[in-house]
């Protein structure tokens, strides 16, 4: 049984149909990638999945759950956390603060310190900074504190919405690694990316969204060979 | 000396209802990004309850009936006239908050009539204070002021609940993610503006022991202009501009040649500020998206 399954999700924004019906599912410990275009419907699956934003139609089921119509915040207590595009940490809280919105729906105080703590193991740079605002931050710093207020709810399908974007190659690259230590313990992935070389790379599987459609799907490697995929999204 | 001795405290005091309400406007434009125009209202029904719960002859239970009896109000306007607006273009709410607005007075008017209904909540008397005399409620309202702005800011600051309204008011989808429940955050901050809005008017009745339909249009104007003089969405602000608008508004009434011109006077120190700071004084500019 797959963890994530979305069958036929249609979105509409007014009259623009920006998801033509869509159905991809995500397996218990994979990795799984979704590529595309600026504009092809990446985010828009990401926040109708998770209830943010409304679906026309279409069935989404986590660990066998029917979720079409659950709101936005219990979906985050059956273990399924966003992490959105462009970070969207809140800037006037402290980073402590930020890491405690993570932890919301965790009402043991014993496991919070427990996770505070090995979030702060994990990322010194987090630690330096806890009593710092975090709009202080910078791009990678914030990216972490993204992924890491992510974590505090214990999050057993993680999705991540352009991890990558707007930050230097070098701190890209951390993130990736960030991404195949937190599948190393168990989590497991689903990855929206426009860099798509490094998104095929480390997925286990891969789609490809164009226009609001699913137009092609295989193994990460079998995606990086493809021709189409190639000269769209990997440079020829 | 004197005059300004006691200029000053009616004006900390008068600035302190002022803040009371315009806590009510800032929190709820933070949260739910809407101007809430019917929460001067809120201190009408307040000040009415309080006259009918006064029947029990106990002023503190009258007082307590009308706190609870605001908070289901305002939840229930906040549910019923609101709730179902909510994404839709800003004007139709802000119609529609003037209309529950001009709802409540009109209620008050065929429930209890257009005559003003005298209300003696409690004599405190007065007492002399460095010669001078002072009203001993403008000295309970003070202090009662500011022991709800200090519990209100470390219930903001310091509690999940609070950091989570912070939350909430900065990026709504992103709270959501975290496992947030909007709709319960603004709830929330409906019940405790509306609490506030009771106790001012409560605050009203000891300053003037009468009620009528219309006694909440005006300090809920001045309350507006004082959260956007501190900057709309903020808590400190909110404060910081009832107690300058109060201050202002006492001294201006002691000078007699300007004191005709008073409300004039504080509206005009609005224009001002938004030339200057459109953002008010603890306003946040919005940072712009990359």
């Amino acid at each position: 049984m797959a963890m994530l399954e979305v069958k036929n999700l249609e979105v509409y924004y007014g009259v623009i149909c920006a998801l033509k019906g869509i159905s991809f599912e995500v397996n218990e410990g994979e990795i799984v990638s979704l590529i595309g275009a600026n504009g092809a419907g990446k985010t828009t699956m990401m926040q109708s999945v998770v209830g943010i934003i409304p679906k026309k139609s279409g069935t989404v089921l986590f660990n066998g759950q029917n979720i079409t119509k659950t709101p936005c915040h219990k979906i985050v207590q059956l273990g399924m956390t966003q992490v959105p595009e462009g970070r969207r940490i809140f800037q006037e809280l402290s980073v402590y603060e930020n890491l405690m919105m993570g932890a919301y729906t965790v009402r043991d105080q014993q496991r919070f310190k427990a996770d505070l703590e090995s979030i702060y193991e994990r990322f010194p740079r987090l630690a330096e900074r806890r009593n710092q605002v975090a709009g202080t931050l910078s791009g990678g710093e914030q990216q972490m504190l993204a992924m890491s207020r992510a974590l505090m709810s214990h999050p057993k399908l993680l999705m991540l919405d352009e991890p990558s974007m707007g930050l230097a190659p070098i701190l890209v690259d951390q993130i990736f690694e960030i991404i195949k230590e937190l599948h190393a313990s168990g989590t497991t992935i689903l990855l929206v990316e426009q860099n798509a070389s490094k998104a095929l790379q480390i997925a286990d599987r891969a789609y490809v969204l164009e226009n609001g459609v699913i137009t092609l799907s295989g193994t990460g490697a079998e995606l990086a060979q493809s021709d189409d995929v190639r000269k769209a999204y990997l440079g020829g | 000396m004197e005059a300004i001795l006691s200029t000053l405290i009616n004006g900390l005091s008068l600035g302190g209802i002022y803040a009371m309400i315009a806590l009510g406007y800032t929190m709820v434009y933070g949260i739910a990004k809407m101007l809430n125009f019917a929460h001067g209202d809120i201190i009408m029904i307040g000040g009415y309850l309080i006259y009918v719960f006064m029947a029990t002859n106990n002023p503190l239970l009258a007082i307590l009936l009308a706190c609870v009896g605001c908070m289901i109000l305002g939840v229930a306007i906040e549910k019923i006239a609101y709730k179902p607006l909510r994404g839709a273009s800003p004007l139709a709410v802000l119609i529609t908050a003037i209309g529950v607005s001009y709802l409540l007075q009109s209620l008050a008017q065929i429930i209890f009539g257009s005559a003003s209904k005298m209300v003696m909540v409690y004599e405190f008397g007065a007492v002399k204070l460095l010669g001078v005399t002072i009203q001993v409620s403008s000295l309970v309202t003070l202090a009662v002021t500011v022991v709800v702005m200090t519990a209100l800011t470390m219930f903001v600051k310091y509690t999940r609940l609070g950091r989570a309204m912070i939350a909430v008011s900065e990026d709504k989808s992103a709270a959501q993610l975290m496992g947030i429940n909007v709709n319960r955050i603004i709830t929330i901050t409906f019940a405790i503006g509306s609490v506030l809005a009771a106790l001012a008017g409560l605050f009203y009745l000891l300053k003037a022991p009468s009620v009528s339909n219309t006694m909440g249009a005006m300090p809920g104007i001045k309350a507006f202009t004082a959260a956007v003089i501190g900057g709309i969405g903020s808590i400190p602000g909110a404060m910081l501009g009832g107690i300058l608008l109060g201050v202002v508004e006492s001294i201006s009434y002691k000078i007699t040649v300007i004191a005709p011109y008073t409300d004039a006077i504080e509206f005009s120190i609005l224009i001002l500020i938004l030339l200057v700071r459109p953002t008010g004084f603890l306003g946040k500019k919005r940072r712009e998206k990359v």
